[in-house]
């Protein structure tokens, strides 16, 4: 069980599911590190993205690749528009609003593509879906390759933003000294659900499409920020990573729900042990 | 403190009991009696999430752990339903024990206890879904046996009178709380942990009880439904859809009231029912609308409708004392 | 008696020394302040003292029983009750309520605990606004609240944190025989507080804590001249000039 030949594979698999994990936690942990809130509507958010970049497919006849230069900004939008008009507003500030207020938009959102759309799961038919990448010790299949290569571009223009634009220094401040900005928030709150989009267009040539798909993702993406360090870019990324290869090896070994388990259960232990440094605040 | 007296919650009972002698139709009785679940499940969530200001996402961890010890103890080793039933109960008080001993001792509190809850109850739905103790895939079919002694009956109405009285005891437990010291130390916590520490509340204890209670409510619940329905599986006893009903209805109804989950409860199992006459049966449109109340809710009536009547009656008194003092001059 | 002992307390907060190798007796029944300049550690030394924040080094002992490292709600239990210096209402409750949280500390009874805290709501000049949801109280109400709702827990030792703080004159000039009357009762006292005037007309001894370290304690009029404590509020040099220009009260 141990040989290379089957570990190797899975570790690289691993890392390049981990890198768009990595990007869907990005987002959550932008929105976490400005706003201070745990969006609870991330993972349907990732679902509508998902349906949205699997239409644009079927009815435009966009390559998810491409789907995603009008995605973004489109998803941005929405972000921008939720946050704004909808949690903002809604909340009044408080804490315990606020959770409440991403989760309806979470079950809102949910069940709305399941009414629309029913709870079948559709795939794309891409031809190049099964391309490989030939590493001699492993296959790695093409889009998550290039899934891999989009996710580092995208970080690194997302620290380009923060790092040098007006726009981005204001959210850094905002970020350190909690200031009540309402465009800040919105503006991060769509960055964050942009991530969503690039995220959707990456994942949907080997993924399949459906209701529930945010779910999935979320509680991994969750685990991810909450490893990494609420806030923390590079700690999203690095425990993007790192979750896809624990992913991928429990996979290995216990089949795939138990390995679902195994993220759940650590999420549930970072949570119940992290030492106090690890991350900020605890409420 | 303010809130219904003990006999209030008496005649509010009574006067659900005669539903089934005023009417034979079944479509009413199975409609009030699910109401009346949610309005169970709501009022354990309640006490932690109302009183003790703890929102949890993962109710469905209490509700189902009711649910499938009251069907294993029946089906797969002869337990009688009754005994079962309340074997449930304390199962359920059990893993809240459980869980919030290991939460509370953390200090989680807010978004990390929502996020850690929802997580518990996924970690429970996954082993359902695939143990075989609770039917793995296929769920768990309780065997029609229509005797009082097996928890079942050939009529709805005594169904409905138990639920009834579950809601009851529910309902006379909050109050008690409303008036004791536990209940103000509940709600110190909900309103300032810090400053209720300062004045001696241990606020971890109280924590921990009020989870106990709210887990042993919520299962009772979940301990009903199935002898009710006859059938559980993991989407259903740990599904996403209870943990949201669940905070749903106090949430709609009046948080941290005592009527406030039957309130709700009333409210939004009318709305599914509207919804499905509306627009046919498809799945998901009644969450939809659900959460769509939710964020309605929490925008324009933090303290639901409840809060709302509360609201009504200081302004209609504020009216009247205004008007009174003009014609008196 | 000694009430509380506080013995070679560090604190430190990643590279900051927020208390320094501070000492410090309470006499039983007396009223003490402890001042100094914003930033001085007068807070922390609360929290530690109160069983929020354990002392990187250091004991505290409350009548010879050591109780560092405590926690809250047993400190209370034993008598040592403190006010917060940003006041932490219970908001969503009403003024009566509030109190009678405090008062819960030794009573079971509701009735008995609403009774009480209507009594420590009159002493404290609440009385009228029992009623009120403590969110709607002024700023000079909350922190009567504050103390109403300490006073109400029977403690011995009440540590009240900047209670005057944010107060105009006329309020802190209905606050300081309230204060006054808690220690007459028997209540041991530590004060932070910044209002000179209420510090000297209440305290009976005085530290001066600066950059996490006493540099003087002693009567209030005797510190307030030390040419140490008005360097730490006014800056290096400054007790020179003021001496120079003919001495001033800090």
């Amino acid at each position: 069980m141990l040989s290379p030949v089957i570990l190797v594979p899975a570790i690289l698999n691993g890392l390049l599911t981990g890198a768009v994990y990595g990007l869907i936690a990005l987002g959550l942990t932008l929105i976490y590190g400005v706003l201070h809130i745990i969006n609870f509507a991330h993972g349907a958010l990732l679902t509508a993205a998902t349906f949205a970049a699997f239409f644009a497919h079927r009815f435009l006849g966009l390559d998810p690749y491409l789907a995603a230069i009008v995605l973004t900004p489109l998803f941005f939008a929405l972000g921008y528009c939720l946050q704004r008009f909808v949690i903002g507003p809604a909340a009044h500030g408080e804490d315990r609003n606020i959770l409440l207020v991403t989760l309806g938009l979470a079950v809102v959102i949910e069940n709305l593509l399941l009414y629309a759309f029913g709870a079948d799961t559709r795939t794309l038919n891409l031809d190049y879906a099964f391309n490989v990448v030939d590493l001699g010790i492993a296959f790695l299949a093409l889009p998550r390759v290039i899934g891999f290569g989009v996710v580092l571009v995208v970080a690194l223009v997302l620290w380009l933003i923060l790092s040098l634009t007006d726009t981005g220094k204001a959210i850094r401040a905002v970020a350190k000294e909690k200031l009540d900005v309402g465009h800040i928030y919105a503006v991060t709150f769509g960055l964050g659900t942009a991530c969503l989009a690039i995220a959707a267009c990456l994942l949907i040539p080997t993924y399949y499409v459906n209701p529930h798909i945010g779910n999935a993702f979320v509680l991994i993406a969750f685990t991810i920020v909450v490893l990494g360090g609420m806030g923390s870019v590079t700690g999203a990324l690095v425990g993007g990573l790192f979750i896809g290869v624990v992913e991928s090896l429990c996979g290995l070994y216990l089949g795939e729900s138990l390995g679902q388990i195994g993220i759940f259960v650590m999420f549930i232990l970072v949570l119940l042990f992290r030492p106090s440094g690890l991350l900020g605040e605890r409420a | 403190m303010r809130g219904p007296s003990i006999a209030h919650i008496v005649l509010v009972i009574a006067v659900l009991a005669t539903v089934p002698l005023l009417t034979p139709s079944n479509v009413v009785l199975n409609f009030l009696t699910v109401a009346l679940l949610i309005a169970l499940v709501g009022q354990g969530w309640n006490v932690l999430g109302g009183y003790g200001g703890q929102y949890s996402f993962g109710h469905a961890a209490f509700f189902g752990t009711g649910a499938y010890v009251t069907a294993i103890l029946q089906m797969r080793y002869g337990v009688n339903a009754w005994i079962a039933f309340a074997l449930g109960i304390a199962a359920g008080a059990l893993v809240g024990a459980a869980i919030g001993a290991l939460t509370f001792r953390s200090g989680l509190k807010g978004s990390y206890f929502a996020l850690v809850t929802l997580a518990f109850a996924e970690v429970l739905r996954i082993l359902a879904s695939v143990a075989p103790i609770t039917g793995a895939g296929v769920g768990i079919l309780i065997t029609l046996d229509l005797r009082p002694q097996a928890f079942q009956f050939q009529s709805r109405a005594p169904f409905y009178w138990i639920v009834l009285a579950l809601l009851a005891v529910s309902l006379i437990i909050v109050r008690l709380i409303e008036r004791s010291r536990f209940g103000a130390w509940l709600v110190a916590v909900r309103e300032n942990e810090d400053a209720a520490k300062a004045v001696g509340v241990d606020t971890a204890r109280v924590k921990l009880a009020a989870m106990t209670i709210s887990a042993a409510i919520t299962a009772a619940g979940g301990g009903f439904y199935v002898q009710y329905f006859l059938f559980i599986d993991s989407g259903i006893a740990y599904g996403p859809w209870i943990s949201i009903e669940a905070l749903l209805a106090p949430i709609v109804g009046g948080i941290g009231t005592v009527f406030g989950p039957l309130i709700g409860a009333l409210v939004v199992k009318t709305l599914g029912e509207l919804t499905k006459l509306i627009a046919g049966d498809a799945p998901g449109l009644d969450l939809v609308i659900y959460g769509g109340v939710l964020i309605l809710i929490v925008a324009f009536a933090p303290h639901g409708i409840a809060g709302l009547l509360t609201d009504l009656r200081a302004r209609f008194a504020r009216l009247r004392s205004s008007v009174l003092g003009r014609a008196h001059g | 008696m000694v009430e509380l002992r506080v013995e070679r307390v560090f604190k430190r907060f990643g590279g900051l020394l927020a208390v320094n190798n501070v000492s410090l007796a309470v006499e039983a029944g007396r009223i003490t302040a402890l001042i100094g300049p914003n930033g001085a550690g007068k807070t922390t030394l609360f929290s530690i003292i109160s069983g929020f924040l354990p002392p990187s080094e250091g004991r505290v002992f409350h009548r010879g029983a050591d109780i560092t490292g405590m926690p809250p709600h047993l400190v209370a239990r034993r008598g040592i009750v403190r006010t917060f210096q940003i006041v932490q209402p219970f908001a969503g409750l009403t003024v009566h309520e509030n109190i009678a949280i405090g008062a819960h500390l030794s009573r079971r009874s509701r009735a008995d605990a609403l009774d009480a805290a209507a009594e420590v709501a009159s002493t404290v000049g609440l009385g009228d606004l029992l009623g009120r949801p403590a969110a709607s109280l002024t700023v000079a109400g909350r922190k009567r609240l504050e103390v109403a709702r300490a006073l109400a827990a029977e403690p011995e030792l009440l540590l009240l944190d900047e209670v005057l703080a944010g107060l105009n004159p006329a309020e802190v000039a209905t606050m300081v025989p309230i204060i006054r009357g808690i220690a007459d009762s028997g209540v041991t006292i530590l004060m932070i507080e910044h209002v000179m005037q209420a510090v000297m007309r209440l305290a009976e001894h005085v530290f001066v804590l600066a950059e996490g370290r006493i540099i003087a304690e002693g009567a209030p009029r005797v510190v307030v001249d030390d040419p140490r404590v008005v360097e730490a509020y006014l800056g290096h040099g400054a007790a020179a000039r003021l001496s120079a220009a003919g001495g001033a009260h800090v």
